[in-house]
């Protein structure tokens, strides 16, 4: 029979079906960090257990960790939080405990789990991978199987290497056409939870699948991947093809020579067989799509940023209307009102979605030259790894936003939820890369509307959003 | 697990779509490295009116008067009833420790979020998806009468509205179901199956050699 992706990775992981509907999937990588894993090693030595097997866990820690360099030179001492601190070296010492491999918070490999794992080539084409972390879903991009799991899975899998799951639905987005330019991964991928809404896909793995989404590259595909769980999907999947061979070959952790050769034969077969069925089926045309920004607290309340914030008044649902007016109230704008007249007081280019080196060369080039407005409080860039800063650093980007007026971080989750320093004051709007607007999430009170980079870097220029397809030199 | 069986409390309506986790338990309190003591910070930014830190004193915090948790008449609740996509976004598991902390032991929804539904198995709390159409008689019934108290039983999938006579079926899997209701550590219930996790490492590792680097170096 014609298999999906999903029922291809979910079979080569079987290791027992039970009766009562519930299977036994293998794990092969579990990525580690400190928010949620404390209690997952407590649990594990209250009970007297062992990890199952130590080298295929990879720990790091990302989200409290401080991005400003001074701070971040003096190591733990750095992190000024004292809770924020006890969490990081938690971690270290659960990991030194039990032998688990990683990256501490000075190793220049060290970043956002999301961002490194894919890097390192500790996530290959093909494999089960798990992280006490929502975003895990990003690894899909390669064509693994991966996603999010709570501390109680995060010791589950410690102490068996495995975890019980039911077998989820098979769902296609299938994207026609081409982005135009100045439409990113992730207009594309919020357009798309725009469509089905943030409960749309769950229950569901989702394959993007489709001419656009071939275009896009390994990183574009991991923006894409990382927001499926935005749309209620546990897990998102691009078949593997040339690309995907191409982005894994030569990373730290990958196979070489004859074993090398034996992988890249197996990853080949990772894609979803002619005729395979799918539960759901959702088609989008990709040159018929603007830069997108997001007006709500829910990554489905986007638009357009050429429309205008929508009128509650005519909403019929009244459920709808209610929670349109609570949103509108939140983030303090105006029905009606244009989105590109939404001014904006900080910027923030970072996150698992989009802090790699495609998403900041694609701000730099809209910053280089210009500088931010002067009514932005403030505009970070936030490499998603050590290694990417390194890169970015190497092509000279850093010096484009520094000569910008942007400030240059380190390695972390940062403002994407502001667990550290980086946050948003109440009311401040925020032009955010990130993957959530929900109330609070950047910081209390704090307003975000979710971007793409070059949407994010123009907003940092002009203070307000602009159309990038008007801009072409910004 | 804590185990669950059956259970009976008052209801509290919080009529809201897509509840996220942020909500439910902001992030300044995942510092924590407890499964405790979440409690007094549920809904840290609906319940009180100015920002919360951790290790304060809530006693001494704003409140916000309006909250459904801080009426009076739901100050014991032990039910929440909530519209659809309840625990959306992050997988953190301290949203159904900080439900249970203050002392909720089921959520009564039209549709979850999946990592949260999963959470919430691993900790005894039963999370209980009915219709649209239930989810709204039962808004109405606990609006018109605060203060209601609906009959859980979790071998019987019934949620029973004694005012109303009214019962309800919910459908649940078995394997959840069975781990609540004898509250089974799953962890100890999968090492049963060590043999056949070992069989599948020895098939993987002569088929994949490459996700064994021991093997291959
Ligand atoms: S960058 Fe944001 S979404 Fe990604 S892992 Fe960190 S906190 Fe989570």
């Amino acid at each position: 029979m014609a298999k999906t992706l999903y029922d291809k990775l979910w079979d080569s992981h079987l290791v027992e079906q039970r009766a009562d509907g519930s299977a036994l999937i293998y794990i092969d990588r579990h990525l580690i960090h400190e928010v949620t894993s404390p209690q997952a090693f407590e649990g594990l030595r209250l009970a007297g257990r062992a990890p199952w097997r130590v080298d295929a866990n990879l720990s790091m820690p990302d989200h409290n960790v401080s991005t400003d360099r001074a701070e971040r030179a003096q190591g733990m001492a750095g992190i000024v939080d004292p809770t924020s601190r006890v969490q990081v070296e938690t971690l270290a010492s659960n990991v030194q405990a039990y032998d688990i491999p990683g990256f501490s918070m000075d190793d220049p490999r060290q970043g956002i789990v999301h961002v490194v794992g894919p890097e390192q080539g500790a996530t290959l084409p093909g494999m089960t991978v798990v992280c006490g972390d929502s975003h895990t879903s990003t690894h899909g991009a390669l064509g693994a199987l991966a996603h999010g799991i709570g501390t109680s899975e995060v010791e589950h899998v410690l102490a068996t290497q495995c975890l019980v799951q039911q077998k989820m639905q098979n769902m296609l987005v299938w994207v026609e056409g081409s982005l135009p330019v100045g439409v990113s991964a992730k207009d594309l991928v919020l357009a798309i939870i725009g469509r089905i809404g943030t409960a749309g896909a769950t229950g569901y793995a989702i394959e993007f699948a489709g001419p656009a989404v071939r275009e896009l590259s390994i990183e574009g595909r991991m923006t894409v991947c990382n927001m499926a769980i935005e749309a209620g999907a546990r897990a998102g999947l691009v078949a593997v093809d040339q690309k995907t061979i191409d982005y894994v070959r030569g990373r730290p952790m990958a196979p070489t020579g004859q074993m090398w050769d034996k992988a890249e034969v197996a990853w080949r077969e990772l894609v979803s067989d002619p005729g395979a069925e799918f539960d759901r089926r959702v088609d989008l045309d990709a040159s018929a799509l603007k830069p997108q920004v997001t007006w709500g607290n829910s990554p489905e309340l986007v638009l357009p940023v050429d429309e205008n914030v929508p009128d509650p008044a005519q909403e019929s649902d009244p459920a709808k209307r209610e929670s349109m007016q609570r949103a509108l109230e939140y983030m303090g704008l105006e029905p009606g009102q244009a989105i590109s007249d939404i001014q904006i007081d900080r910027v923030f280019i970072g996150s698992c979605t989009n802090s790699r080196l495609e998403d900041l060369r694609a701000a730099a080039s809209i910053v280089a030259g210009h500088h931010v407005a002067d009514s932005v409080k403030q505009a970070l860039v936030v490499p998603g790894s050590g290694t990417v800063k390194q890169q970015a650093e190497a092509e000279g980007l850093d010096s484009i936003f520094s000569a910008a007026g942007f400030e240059w971080r380190e390695p972390g989750c940062s403002m994407c939820l502001a667990m550290n320093a980086d946050k948003l004051g109440p009311g401040e709007h925020c032009a955010s890369t990130s993957n959530r607007n929900f109330e609070g999430r950047q910081g209390f009170g704090g307003r975000t509307h979710l971007v793409s980079p070059s949407m994010a870097a123009a907003a940092a220029i002009h203070g307000h959003f602009v159309n990038l397809q008007n801009h072409s030199e910004a | 697990m804590q185990q669950f069986d059956s259970h009976q409390g008052v209801v509290a309506p919080l009529d809201r779509a897509n509840v996220d986790t942020d909500l439910i338990i902001p992030k300044q309190f995942l510092k924590s490295i407890r499964r405790t003591g979440f409690g007094p910070n549920l809904f840290d930014s609906l319940r009180y009116l100015d920002e919360g830190a951790i290790g304060q004193d809530n006693d001494r915090r704003p409140r916000n008067p309006d909250f459904v948790l801080n009426k009076p008449e739901y100050s014991s609740a032990s039910i929440l009833l909530a519209r659809e996509n309840f625990g959306c976004g992050s997988s953190r598991e301290h949203a159904p420790w900080a439900l249970l902390d203050f002392g909720i032991r089921c959520v009564i929804a039209p549709s979850f979020a999946d990592i949260f539904y999963n959470n919430s198995f691993k900790n005894g709390l039963l999370p209980i998806v009915l219709d649209d159409e239930e989810v709204a008689e039962l808004f109405i019934a606990v609006k018109s009468a605060p203060g209601l108290e609906l009959a859980v039983d979790l071998a019987a999938q019934t949620v029973i509205d004694n005012d109303n006579q009214r019962t309800y079926r919910f459908s649940i899997d078995e394997f959840r179901k069975n781990c609540l209701l004898d509250g089974l550590d799953e962890i100890g219930l999968t090492l049963k199956s060590s043999a056949a996790i070992k069989a599948f490492e020895a098939r993987q590792r002569a088929s994949s050699p490459w996700l064994y680097p021991e093997q291959s170096a």
